[in-house]
């Protein structure tokens, strides 16, 4: 049986042999195009140094980071010469000091004395403890250590860890000790060192504290929802202005997370993305009636838009806003023509395209009425590209919006320059996190809402190409 | 018979006004939105603007004039200078190339995991869509100045951004394409009892492969643009240089490196256009 299956395949082969080689010589093109693209990838990994991402990659940067997007730190600093005055600040920031009477701020409850009467405690989150004497620092308690330490200054005034050359390898684990210095960092949430002039110790914890009101505002004390509770009584916080106002302004004015500049900066990019597609599409929709060779019969015009198009939309919109800066200077106009310009080169070919592929038939109908010519295109393409155009414009306002955020960092301000300005500080990565998620919402929102308007527009939200 | 006609008539003609009454009405409720968005939209820009719209439109030509008349002063010395950005030229395209290669193996990947007709597992469904979602829709600029202030300047933070962008943005459109091919070649594989990864191979791949690469061309063709833009905050290759330049000033170097770009996005445009004509043309 088996073997008669083979003679009938052997005939059949033998019956279209044509079919059968071009099979193996497509197989074979294939073959070799892959071989190339697979040559080029190595070319590509080193010229691109791709080896070398293991090297650059520094995870203890990394892992600070990502730590600082989602974690706060509490500074509490300790100079040696007077130990009592202890300094416990929010981010290590001079105007955000916990305890200082004009800021009416008490200080944590994980700050006390310790039940000696003598030393001052500061408990981190996972139980250990850090207890700041006149001489030395003790660490107790910690998880995972089977025993305390002791951090002392030497006669020359260097701190060192005491007993440490009766300790192993194994029971340094996490402290870092040089000779200015002795760290000591069981994990990422708890760090305590040691200078020869002061003792500095990070105390993290989970979460963006003061996201909704600032250290030194009056409603801090309050959760975001005792506040807006607070909105609707009538005893005012601060006898200036009502609940209501206080309540608006504190949240805008958020010096942490300046709701109200990154807000601003989001609706200058939404604005420029807009705008810019609006700008676009009307400028796009007469000259492509104009480029369509269906409706214009001057042949050197429709020539000269299709160039015009192609310009507009080769000079990227990089080197547009390069231009409008210089024009306009920082602000949402650069964006808005930047966008425009380049995008009415590309709306402008996809509708000439769609008017070109429209059915005759109808414009022929209409034509049979005897009516004009522009009549004709009025009732004869205008209802056939309609759902093209506003399909095609739509489907450009969610990708001009990440564009907005780009041409925003190159200098034409929104929320680009702001996330720009925020990762260069070097240590605002919560606000750098903020903005990100805050980019991210805004072009799924727009995603969904051109998927949206697409979908009851035109009763589809896939994009119609022709 | 003739009464009723009339009555019928009657019928139509009331309801093709009602139609007509609500389209009017749709489309002034539409052409105020816009406008309202639009007055509102110039009074945020007004406002937000740090020069005034008047001077912005005089100044216009003023730059692009200072760098032609730099170019002309030059005279023939000038060509030179443009041929020695070619190099820098390269690397960006290089790392189009390359992240757009391994953008669009990893869209592959995910668009097999993402498509209804493939897998049966809704969670994987559901979770492989949101995971494009969010990579696609973070501008590149964002995860490049992320990796570029964790790594260092080099151009591997372009590659790594692209390539996630690529990825996500490729992926979705992979899926519609695998979503929307003929299910009888996969149905009559399964009838002869061929395994799932024997079902890809030969009846969605064959199916979906020119609209894939015609894709990847396209996508190719915005990250080359894309990491130019990646060169301006310090990923090398061209833009980098281009932000150099005008920083500098040096108005006939900035417009030669301008000249190069565009020149290879439009040689890039009619080239994609050629192969996707090629590619889907041949197949249809």
């Amino acid at each position: 049986m088996s073997s008669s299956l083979a003679i009938q395949r052997e005939n059949i082969r033998k019956l279209f042999p044509d079919t059968f080689n071009q099979a193996r010589k497509s197989r074979l093109r294939g073959q070799i195009i892959f071989f190339l693209v697979l040559v080029y990838l190595i070319v590509g990994f080193f010229t691109l140094d791709v080896v070398d991402i293991p090297k650059k990659w520094k995870p203890q940067n990394a892992a600070m980071f990502v730590l600082d997007t989602y974690a706060h730190k509490d500074h509490v600093t300790m100079k040696w010469e007077n130990h009592e005055d202890i300094k416990i600040a929010f981010e290590g920031n001079y105007r955000s000091v916990y305890g200082i009477d004009n800021l009416d701020k008490s200080i944590p409850d994980w700050f006390y004395k310790n039940s000696d009467k003598v030393g001052n405690v500061v408990e981190f989150n996972n139980k250990g403890k850090a207890i700041l004497y006149k001489d030395k620092v003790e660490i107790v308690n910690f998880p995972k250590y089977e025993r305390d330490f002791t951090i002392k200054l030497n006669s020359n005034g260097k701190p060192y860890l005491v007993g440490s050359e009766d300790l192993v390898i194994e029971d340094l684990k996490g402290f870092r000790i040089t000779e200015n210095r002795v760290e000591f960092r069981p994990t990422l949430y708890e760090r305590i060192q040691v200078y020869p002039k002061k003792v500095e110790i990070h105390r993290y914890s989970i979460g963006w504290k003061y996201f909704w009101f600032d250290f030194s505002s009056p409603l801090e004390p309050y959760t975001f929802f005792e506040a807006l509770g607070l909105t609707f009584s009538k005893e005012r916080v601060v006898p200036e202005m009502s609940n209501l106002k206080l309540f608006l302004t504190e949240i805008k004015d958020n010096e942490a997370f300046m709701h109200g500049r990154v807000w601003w900066a989001m609706l200058e990019t939404i604005v420029m993305a807009v705008l810019g597609t609006m700008f676009a599409t009307v400028m796009a929709l007469p000259l492509s009636f104009l480029a369509a060779y269906n409706v214009t019969p001057i042949k050197a015009l429709r020539f000269t838009l299709r160039r015009l198009f192609d310009t507009l939309r080769g000079i990227d919109f990089l080197i547009w806003s390069l231009i409008f800066l210089r024009a306009f200077g920082p602000g949402p106009f650069t964006g808005i023509f930047a966008i425009g310009f380049t995008d009415t080169g590309t709306l402008g070919k996809l509708y000439s395209e769609a008017i070109e592929n429209t059915e005759k038939k109808q414009q022929e109908g209409v034509k049979s009425t005897g009516a004009s010519k522009f009549l004709q295109h009025r009732f004869g393409i205008i209802p056939q590209i309609l759902p093209i155009f506003v399909s095609q414009s739509l489907y450009y306002l969610e990708s001009n919006t990440r564009g907005a955020v780009i041409i925003g960092a190159m200098g034409a301000g929104g929320i680009g320059l702001q996330f720009l300005g925020a990762l260069g500080t070097g240590n605002d990565f919560e606000n750098v996190a903020y903005m990100a998620i805050l980019v991210l919402a805004v072009v799924i929102f727009m995603d969904r809402l051109s998927a949206w308007l697409r979908r009851i527009l035109i009763g589809s939200d896939q994009l119609i190409v022709r | 018979m003739t009464k009723a006609l009339p009555a019928n008539l009657e019928q139509i003609e009331v309801n093709l006004k009602k139609l007509t009454n609500q389209r009017t009405r749709s489309s002034l409720l539409g052409i105020a939105i816009l406008i309202l968005i639009f007055f509102g939209g110039t009074l945020v820009s007004l406002e937000a603007n740090a020069g005034s719209f008047g001077r912005g439109i005089a100044n216009f030509f003023n730059y692009p004039r200072d760098l032609f008349v730099d170019t002309f002063e030059m005279g023939w010395k000038y060509w030179p200078r443009v041929i020695k950005y070619i190099p820098e030229l390269i690397i960006t395209l290089n790392i189009a190339l390359f992240s757009t290669s391994i953008g669009f193996v990893l869209a592959v990947i995910f668009a097999i995991f993402s498509s209804r007709n493939l897998i049966r597992n809704k969670r994987v469904i559901q979770f492989t869509k949101f995971f494009m979602d969010v990579t696609r829709s973070f501008p590149t600029l964002i995860i490049a100045m992320v990796f570029l202030y964790l790594m260092g300047k080099s151009s591997l933070p372009a590659v790594i951004a692209i390539t996630i962008h690529t990825a996500g943005a490729l992926g979705k459109l992979f899926t519609e394409a695998i979503e929307n091919c003929d299910g009888k070649p996969i149905e009559g594989l399964s009838s002869v009892g061929a395994t799932w990864t024997q079902k890809i191979r030969f009846s969605v791949l064959p199916q979906v492969l020119p609209l894939f690469l015609s894709y990847g061309i396209l996508r190719l063709e915005i990250n080359v643009r894309e990491s130019t833009i990646l060169g301006f905050v310090g990923a090398g290759g061209i833009g980098e240089m281009l932000a150099a330049l005008i920083q500098w000033n040096y108005g006939a170097d900035v417009l030669a490196c301008m000249f190069l770009l565009v020149g290879t996005i439009i040689a890039l445009d009619y080239l994609s256009a050629y192969w996707r004509h090629k590619l889907i043309g041949a197949n249809q």
